[in-house]
């Protein structure tokens, strides 16, 4: 006879409901001490002074955000974090998305292509960081010494404000070129031959077939790279942190995250690096609900 | 209607293979760049070729930190990482896709939350409690913060959904409990989904970068991408030595990588998320 109880007109068995919350129990307290006691503490920490190196912590209301606000290196960082991605962004999804449509294509080696593209994104980033600094090397750096090649002038890659976050835009696309050329070539795979075939029995050109049938029926791909990509930027700090410590010449790489570390864990500053850190979770939610909604309303399902 | 022969496309390999070259090339000058003597790394113009191929470098590597340390370090917390991790996403998948309780849906939409949450939200509180625990420079304090796990449960969940029910109900009848449903039934009908998410599990925790940086003080505790980025300041643009040191990191994952690439990939595009 198996034990039963009834919640809101459900029948449940009580054994199989026991063994539930068991197994439930490890991932519910992990929740619990990652996720929810620490966002709690997060919103109150951001109304105190928090100071690690003195111990100050008294209760000052809403004057972390205040001066965030009114900070200019705060300002900076959002700016910076816009700029990088947009930058990133452009570039990644052009080449990601053409070289995911070449992929698609008839060619031999396909998969060991497809395997080399994808080398960068599974690297450790520090390593691959490593690797970078030399190529940004002013002096010895390869890069500066094809530029000596060609006749053009040195840049300063990592050491100038104009060019710092530049070039850690250039490292990022490089290393995350191959997630997305994945994303898109899944997407480009699924996209059934019957529709290429019909839109060509039509009088369609390749052409046209490319850029009125493939193009519209890659939109959920495309959306959800650019949101992924927006998102994912308010998050880059490897890089960062180990080409350009300390946020870069004239906090020219100075992300959000980056922001956040310093405050925090430079300055011993944890009430205002806790409001910075609410600020960017802010605007991660807002970009992650739009980008729910975009792809709701703007995608093309068959 | 004229039917098209299969022909190869060559413009676009050529195009593929001259990109793949560029996606390529840091790694092939990391490989040649970990064997040059530092007369190599100053020569203009650049030279490609070291001029021996001895092992210095790595020895100088080995002398100038405690590279072995940092590795040990590394696979270790890895692995307890990757243990708890999948312990928890493999319990939690098998209730929520198995059994029927009472706000299941709720439970699965708490996990899928805190995928929204960015790390650097919950890192400060969490430095706080680890050091207030005198876990700082710990290794309960870089691991133990870092095993949760809604991606894999996530993605294991939607390899147990479609365990077939049949197979639990015969089970049932020959007397086998929940608990050692999961063993016999569940866990040997979903290897490839298990093995996938430790594997992706494994490889972001050995990425893991910022938090055992914040973590961790001494050099004993450091793992490999700390001390890798603690090299850059120890060394002082001894490219050599750098290079030397990222082949070393980088190799085992690239090995891993190349033999079970198929599975990795999927398992990324399969959830659509980023590590």
């Amino acid at each position: 006879m198996v034990r039963k109880y009834v919640l809101n007109g459900r029948s449940y068995e009580t054994a199989q409901t026991v063994a539930a919350a068991v197994f439930l129990l490890p991932t519910i307290v992990t929740m619990i001490f990652l996720f929810v006691l620490p966002v709690i503490q997060v919103i109150t920490m951001s109304f105190t002074n928090w100071n690690l190196a003195t111990g100050v912590r008294n209760y000052i209301g809403l004057k972390n955000f205040e001066y965030l606000f009114t900070d200019k290196t705060f300002g900076k960082a959002i700016v910076n974090t816009f700029t990088y991605s947009a930058f990133k962004l452009s570039l990644d999804l052009v080449l990601s998305l053409f070289i995911a449509v070449l992929l698609d294509s008839y060619i031999p080696l396909k998969r060991m292509l497809r395997t080399i593209y994808f080398a960068p994104v599974v690297v450790p980033i520090v390593a691959s960081s490593l690797i970078w600094i030399w190529f940004y090397d002013p002096g010895i750096g390869p890069f500066n010494q094809i530029l000596t090649f060609f006749g053009l002038p040195k840049l300063q890659w990592l050491y100038h404000e104009n060019t710092a976050l530049l070039s850690i835009g250039l490292f990022s696309v490089w290393k995350g070129l191959g997630y997305n050329i994945v994303l898109f070539l899944a997407g480009l795979q699924n996209i059934p031959d019957s529709y290429m075939e019909a839109a060509y029995i039509d009088g369609a050109n390749s052409k046209q077939a490319f850029f009125r049938v493939k193009l519209p029926l890659l939109s959920p791909i495309a959306s959800f790279v650019i949101m992924m990509g927006i998102i994912n930027s308010f998050k880059v700090f490897t890089e960062i942190n180990v080409m350009t410590p300390g946020g870069g010449p004239l906090n020219s790489t100075m992300l959000l995250v980056v922001y956040v570390y310093q405050q925090a864990f430079t300055n011993g500053r944890m009430g205002r690096g806790s409001a910075a850190a609410l600020i960017l979770f802010a605007i991660v939610f807002i970009l992650t609900v739009l980008q729910k909604n975009i792809s709701r309303k703007t995608v093309h399902y068959e | 209607m004229k039917r098209k022969l299969k022909r190869y496309n060559i413009p676009a390999f050529i195009f593929l293979a001259a990109g793949s070259a560029l996606m390529l090339f840091p790694f092939v000058w990391m490989v040649l760049s970990a064997f040059k003597t530092p007369a190599d790394v100053y020569a203009y113009p650049p030279k490609w070729i070291p001029s021996s191929f001895k092992f210095d470098n790595f020895n100088e590597v080995f002398n100038k930190i405690p590279f072995w340390r940092y590795y040990a370090n590394s696979i270790f917390t890895s692995v307890c990482q990757t243990f708890l991790q999948i312990f928890i996403s493999v319990t939690a998948a098998y209730a929520l896709a198995k059994l029927k309780f009472p706000g299941s849906g709720k439970v699965f939409a708490f996990i899928q939350s805190s995928m929204f949450i960015p790390a650097v939200v919950t890192m400060i509180p969490l430095f706080v409690v680890v050091s207030s625990l005198k876990l700082v420079d710990t290794y309960a304090g870089i691991i133990l913060p870092q095993i949760s796990g809604a991606f894999t449960t996530i993605l294991i969940y939607s390899f147990f959904v479609s365990v077939p029910n049949e197979l639990l109900d015969a089970a049932k009848i020959d007397g086998c409990g929940y608990y050692s449903m999961l063993s016999r039934i569940m866990l040997p009908n979903a290897t490839t989904a298990i093995s996938t998410a430790m594997l992706f599990a494994f490889l972001s925790h050995w990425r893991s970068y910022t938090w055992p940086l914040i973590v961790t003080n001494k050099t004993e505790l450091r793992t490999l991408p700390i001390g890798l980025k603690y090299l850059v300041q120890e060394t002082s643009s001894e490219y050599q030595l750098m290079m030397a040191a990222s082949l070393m990191a980088i190799i085992p994952i690239l090995i891993v990588y190349i033999f079970t690439e198929k599975q990795f990939v999927r398992s990324l595009t399969l959830t659509g998320l980023k590590a």
